[in-house]
């Protein structure tokens, strides 16, 4: 490492002030070079937003900065609260970083969720054998905050009861509360609803105006360009480019990120074949709107992708359900294969040649603790390919396993590392190949891109639409518009637990969507 | 009615304190281990060993309440091993529980032994004597129900206090409770989860250790083999139905010393019909079905078995 210049405050062109330089950061996981000599620079009252697929070394550097890990080359540097030179920032202690006015908000929220919010914020903040807590100035403050910033949230209640949305507020007030100078962001989107996120986007914006120092780690192109100052771009734990916002377009970010051209998914006109799945106002009775479904009246075809749109948590959960064979129909006919399903299963439906590829793929999509090898095979055990005379035929199942991690670039250290290691999007590359590979005639994509990367998202789009014109018919449940509008023949909305007639692409836009989502909700109100 | 009658006596609500006493210890220890993340099933032997080192200590010669302070730090070294297996290093909680409880009553069985060779009957110390409670020892019932018990016993009962002050109204209570749901919440705020883990079970322990100091030093006068009996495994599920709050915990050690108290009597009213095991099954029974009615819904702390472990991805 060469000598760091600590007087070197560097200007940029708006005028501010550095309030954090990252020098030289350099981090290995075993064999794996996670980050690689990152300089970065933050200034005084810009959001930079930190661009790269899954695995780019993000997180792992903001770990650092935070620390959560310690760097194995290079320095934080930090100025001083009360203004001066860069000083270096104590490695590896999350106490030194709060102290030196550095905020995080992880993508997976340190929040206890048996105290509440308020308690959440005040954690760590008293002296600890102090025998009383003073909550009045705290209390004051906070809700000053609240006044301020507009993050509205129930302090007093459990979080285990708050949304999630409300969580990722209580998080960020934690951060302002310590007077953070420097808030980071890792991936905040990723669990909120389009609506939550624009709120979101209102917020951080208004506390970059106040001179909050953000920096916004997303791999969503739309979300970066929409709401940051600044781009720095990491690929394989380097950092492979900066650059303004205003100069910046989707194209040469992507590329930036990804290393290469990325092909659009474009679907072919393709007439579709014989009704597979006939919903006739099948109505599904859960608790509460998320799992109920009334009346819904749908129909999938061979060769087909029939999109349903809407806010997530308005009766997909139930007809993705329904779909998989988990739940039966309280009143109406379910149709699968031209035959009347009263008592639905899903390994039936699973060996009739239902293929699912679930909301929360960390969660019903694989077996953490198992290998690759064995979440490839483990919806086929009972077959005759991987068991015989009921022992498992391991040579069998690896073998499978090495052809998927070929063909579908599952990237892993092999068939034997267990699955939790994956990232996001190589845990959905096995959820597809584990499903696509027994050419189905049905799938059900429940979210199948929701935070994934650019490339990733490419991937499982373009496997989507080969299985279609293989024939499948595939049920495409998502929130994300452009990807609806993309990859449908037909699109439905789902609003309230009320399913629309799905409609042609050809005859929709996003305004058109948008207006259909609406629509409903106008008539729910009424 | 005369089976009724039982629990109308001062005598059985006394005698249910009493018994409940070294439980409302436990219990209080287990769930402080608890709340930090932590299963202590070193429990048992920290009892035995806080039962011997308790009455030991007197027995060479200190006084009372110093006998009840060794007790404590027994426990604290017991626990203090237990912590390190389970928190920096991250073991199996249940085996390095079990394995404390087998060397913490072992070791005291063999010292007791090694230091008392050739007695036929334990000898005996001066044990703590009930104390009167003036003006309220005179009320009716409850006088001499709750009022005429030994300092060790309102010692029980004033600590059920402190730890819920402590769990709830100090910012240590707010860590602890925070760092048994996710230890990341408490990294994130710049705190030790070692520190406070290795601290709720080095103290929790100290706790169990007086639970058992009591059955030496306050129920009884001399130490004998299998005294504890299995009432550290009591409290493991006493914590469980007291959902992890002092409070309820108090309740379900005193509901378990009434169950025990009320057999005893019940053995001398209809003992001639039954053989005295049934009775001596029925607080154990009773145990489980109020397990079995309180502990389906019982939230259990979030984070509890689960080791952390620093800078870990």
């Amino acid at each position: 490492m060469s000598e760091i210049n600590l007087s070197d405050a560097k200007i940029t062109n708006a005028g501010q002030p550095v309030v954090l330089r990252l020098a030289g950061i350099t981090k290995r996981f075993g064999p794996l070079l996670a980050n690689d000599h990152i300089d970065l620079d933050l200034h005084r009252g810009e959001i930079l937003a930190l661009l790269g697929e899954n695995g780019a070394g993000k997180t792992t550097l903001m770990n650092i900065l935070f620390g959560h890990y310690v760097a194995d080359e290079g320095q934080v540097l930090v100025a001083p609260k009360q203004g001066g030179d860069l000083g270096s920032l104590e490695r590896g202690s999350p106490g030194a970083a709060l102290a030196a006015g550095i905020g995080m908000v992880h993508q997976h929220f340190t929040l206890a969720e048996n105290l509440s919010g308020m308690e959440n914020i005040l954690l760590g903040t008293e002296p600890i054998f102090r025998l009383v807590r003073r909550t009045g100035p705290a209390r004051r403050k906070v809700e000053a905050l609240i006044a301020d910033s507009g993050l509205a949230v129930d302090l007093d209640i459990q979080v285990s009861r708050l949304m999630v949305g409300e969580k990722q507020r209580v998080e960020i007030l934690k951060a302002l509360y310590r007077d953070a100078r420097v808030l980071v962001m890792d991936e905040p989107t990723a669990v909120l609803t389009p609506q939550e996120s624009e709120g979101l986007f209102k917020t951080v914006r208004a506390l970059a105006a106040r001179g909050l120092a953000v920096v916004f780690i997303s791999h969503k192109l739309g979300e970066v360009l929409a709401v940051s100052d600044r781009i720095a771009v990491l690929r394989g734990g380097r950092k492979v480019g900066e650059i303004f916002t205003r100069d910046a377009d989707r194209r040469v970010i992507a590329e930036m990120m990804v290393g290469r051209d990325l092909p659009a998914s474009r679907r072919t006109p393709r007439d579709p074949g014989a009704v597979l799945l006939d919903l006739d106002s099948v109505a599904v009775t859960g608790q509460g709107t998320r799992n109920s479904l009334a009346a819904a009246t749908l129909s999938i075809r061979e060769g087909e992708i029939v999109g349903i749109a809407g806010v997530s948590g308005n009766g997909q959960a139930a007809l993705a359900a329904l779909v998989a064979g988990l739940v039966a129909p309280a009143s109406g006919t379910l149709r699968l294969f031209g035959e009347a399903i009263t008592r639905p299963s899903p390994n039936a439906f699973a060996r009739a040649g239902i293929a699912r590829i679930p909301e929360d793929r960390h969660h019903d999509g694989v077996v953490g603790a198992m290998t690759v090898a064995e979440n490839i095979a483990i919806e086929e055990l009972r077959g005759p390919d991987f068991q015989r005379h009921g022992f498992l035929r391991f040579a069998a199942i690896r073998a499978r396993a090495e052809v998927a991690i070929r063909d579908y670039d599952v990237r892993c250290q092999g068939p034997d590392a267990p699955a939790r290691l994956l990232s996001g999007g190589n845990i959905q590359k096995l959820i597809l190949a584990r499903v696509l590979d027994r050419k189905p005639r049905l799938v059900l994509a429940n979210q199948p891109t929701r935070g994934l990367d650019v490339g990733a998202q490419t991937e499982v789009h373009r496997r989507l639409l080969a299985a279609r014109d293989g024939g499948a018919g595939i049920v495409l449940i998502s929130e994300d518009l452009d990807e609806l509008l993309t990859l449908s023949d037909r699109v439905a909305v789902m609003a309230g637990g009320r399913l629309s007639e799905a409609r042609p692409t050809e005859t929709l836009n996003r305004g058109t969507l948008g207006m259909m989502m609406a629509g409903h909700d106008e008539e729910r109100a009424a | 009615m005369e089976i009724l009658d039982i629990l109308l006596t001062a005598n059985f609500w006394e005698a249910a304190i009493r018994i409940a006493s070294p439980l409302i210890f436990g219990v209080l220890g287990a769930l402080i281990c608890e709340r930090a993340g932590v299963l202590n099933l070193g429990i048992e032997g920290i009892f035995t060993a806080g039962a011997m080192a308790g009455w030991m200590a007197v027995w060479l010669g200190v006084d009372l309440w110093t006998g009840v302070l060794v007790a404590a730090l027994t426990g604290a070294a017991f626990g203090f091993l237990h912590a390190m297996l389970t928190v920096p290093l991250g073991l199996s909680q249940h085996v390095s529980g079990i394995g404390v409880t087998l060397l913490a009553s072992s070791l005291s069985y063999f010292i007791y032994r090694t230091a008392l060779p050739n007695v036929s009957t334990p000898p005996r110390i001066e044990p703590f004597r009930p104390f009167e409670i003036p003006f309220l020892s005179d009320l009716p019932f409850i006088g001499s129900a709750l009022f005429s018990q030994t300092a060790f016993t309102y010692l029980a009962f004033i600590l059920v206090a402190v730890v819920a002050y402590v769990l709830y109204k100090t910012p240590l209570g707010l860590a602890l409770r925070a760092v048994g749901d996710n230890p990341d919440s408490v990294d994130a705020q710049g705190l030790s989860v070692y520190g406070l883990r290795i601290g709720a079970v080095v103290a929790g322990s100290a706790l169990m250790a007086m639970g058992g100091a009591f059955l030496t030093m306050s129920a009884f006068d001399a130490f004998f083999f299998g005294m504890v009996n299995g009432r550290g495994w009591i409290c493991i599920a006493l914590t469980v139905f007291a959902s992890w709050r002092p409070g309820k915990a108090l309740a379900g050690a005193l509901l378990f010393g009434a169950f025990d108290a009320f057999q005893v009597r019940l053995q001398t009213q209809v003992g001639a019909f039954l053989p005295s095991q049934v009775f001596l099954m029925l607080p154990y029974f009773f145990a489980i079905v109020a397990l079995v009615l309180v502990a389906r819904k019982a939230d259990y702390p979030r984070a509890l078995l689960v080791p952390w472990f620093k800078g870990a991805r």
